[in-house]
């Protein structure tokens, strides 16, 4: 069984439209609510015929809910390596899920996809209700998912505990299940060497940051995605408010460090990120991260005005699809990383061309 | 190619220094570049991690209060001690004094004050797994002291685990 992307409603890519506020810092927002099933083991623990037991009921539970009419469910478990990785590079399934870490993929492993929604089955949680939205969004992607989480608790009956709350797998996501992350570029702050700070403070005010895939994966390209790491103990209004808060100040300080570059080594950034287009626009050979790398320079010239006649959906493209397993999707095959890399670069090359002077 | 400012690591970042109006190429290792504040590289999660699982191991073995093992799913403290995840949802109860304390240490509280939830009754769900049915039969048999039903519950129970 391949996966067919055409049923996958508006190809899992909405969030990367560039709509919501902030939308050249602020790639995308995702909110995660972690939820268990009363009466079974969790996934790790769980036997094969209780994880296919939860699929059924989630499945039944999901069919029932006539908001979602347009979703469909993907057997994970079920899928060729290749089209995990595919759903993981667009940022709908996770590692785990995917059995992409060092456990292989479960049994029961599922992705549950509609335009507003997504809910990760088997995981290391139950289930995984999501919403991802493009831009600076919490508040509308919070809501998206309280307003499923609603009618799925209304129908399953969650794992909850008076005084912990909801019940998880790893006590560090107990309490709310709540994880509110978005993905930001901070290459002003990196460039002005204010990162670090910046770092080091979310850590202290219970906030956390990881790279372009969540947990456990590398910072590449001034990509961070700023997450709550706190869930227990304050409500999830607080939680959101908090994180939006500190994110408001991040986007001010970044744009402070873009001015600051600007007007301190205006022609220095300016070849600098003519140089980064330069290499995309021509290359003919480009590994991942110097794709990256090369695009948050574009991204930052597109921000700072620098660059015209290229979009921000255009640049959230670029970083979705010039990645491996995509290159392959769209060249039919499995690709070497020689071959990857030709064709990332031909892929670059020819959207730019497309777009820009 | 060796690092520019300790000239004993592997260089492994090229760092751009913007200084007045000229501009210096570094290759630095790791180590250098992580003193200069360049992050971006750095895993982030790791440390994270790493902090949770030394939480973890800080914790006594078993506190007292605590089962020795899950009366749901069987698995012990030494179990989450090496994989960082509990067994099933009846083990925050199972080892709920050792739990208090590491989500206090976590999250800085151990109470949740966010949203409340209740269970759908039976007749409103889709399906209802053999294993809940079960759990909700032995809760009655004990609630009503009927210790010898209780316990051929508990050992259908074991039996599905």
């Amino acid at each position: 069984m391949t996966l067919d992307l055409s049923l996958l409603p508006d190809g899992g890519t909405g969030w990367l439209d560039a709509s919501g506020e902030h939308s050249d810092i602020v790639i995308s927002t995702r909110v995660r609510l972690a939820r268990n099933l009363e009466g079974y083991a969790f996934s790790g623990r769980a036997r094969d015929g209780e994880r296919l037991r939860i699929l059924t009921q989630a499945r039944e539970a999901l069919a029932d809910m006539p908001m979602l009419s347009d979703g469909v469910i993907l057997r994970v478990d079920e899928l060729p390596a290749e089209d995990r990785l595919l759903l993981h590079e667009r940022h709908l399934a996770s590692k785990e899920l995917a059995g992409l870490n060092d456990v292989p993929v479960r049994s029961g492993a599922a992705l549950y996809l509609s335009g507003r929604f997504g809910v990760m089955i088997n995981e290391e949680d139950h289930l995984r209700l999501q919403a991802l939205h493009s831009g600076f969004a919490v508040a509308d992607a919070f809501a998206r998912v309280e307003e499923l989480d609603n009618a799925l608790g209304a129908r399953l009956p969650y794992a909850f505990h008076q005084e912990f709350g909801y019940l998880t797998a790893c006590p560090t996501n107990a309490g709310t299940g709540l994880r509110a992350s978005v993905l930001i570029h901070l290459p002003g702050l990196v460039l002005t060497k204010e990162i670090g700070k910046v770092l080091a403070g979310l850590q202290s005010v219970g906030l956390t940051y990881r790279g372009l895939y969540g947990e456990g994966s590398e910072v590449v390209g001034n990509f961070f995605q700023i997450s709550n790491q706190t869930t227990l103990g304050r409500s999830e209004g607080e939680l959101l408010d908090y994180l939006v808060r500190v994110v408001h100040h991040i986007i001010e300080r970044e744009e402070e460090s873009r001015r600051v570059l600007l007007r301190d080594a205006g022609y220095i950034i300016e070849d600098k990120l003519w140089r980064a287009f330069g290499t995309l626009r021509y290359a003919r050979s480009l590994s991942f991260d110097e794709a990256m790398n090369y695009l948050s320079g574009v991204r930052l010239a597109v921000g700072l005005k620098l660059i015209g006649g290229l979009s921000v959906y255009t640049l959230n493209k670029l970083l979705i699809f010039s990645q491996s397993a995509h290159l392959g999707r769209s060249e039919g095959r499995a690709l070497t990383e020689i071959e990857a890399n030709v064709a990332r670069a031909r892929y670059v090359r020819e959207t730019l061309a497309a777009e820009t002077v | 190619m060796v690092c520019d400012n300790c000239k004993e690591g592997k260089a492994v970042i090229q760092l751009t220094e913007v200084e007045g109006t000229g501009v210096r190429q570094l290759h630095l290792c790791e180590k250098c570049a992580a003193e200069r504040g360049v992050e971006t590289t750095v895993s982030a999660a790791k440390p994270q991690i790493n902090e949770f699982l030394h939480t973890l191991h800080q914790q006594l073995p078993a506190a007292q209060g605590d089962a020795a093992r899950c009366t749901f799913c069987s698995s012990t403290m030494k179990d989450f001690r090496a994989t960082g995840r509990l067994g099933c949802p009846n083990c925050y109860d199972s080892f709920e004094t050792s739990l208090r304390d590491l989500l206090r240490r976590v999250h800085g509280n151990s109470r949740h004050v966010g949203r409340r939830y209740k269970a759908p009754s039976a007749s409103d769900q889709p399906h209802v797994s053999i294993a809940a049915e079960l759990r909700d039969r032995l809760q009655r048999a004990i609630e009503t002291e009927q210790f010898e039903v209780a316990a051929d519950i508990r050992d259908k129970l074991r039996g599905i685990e």
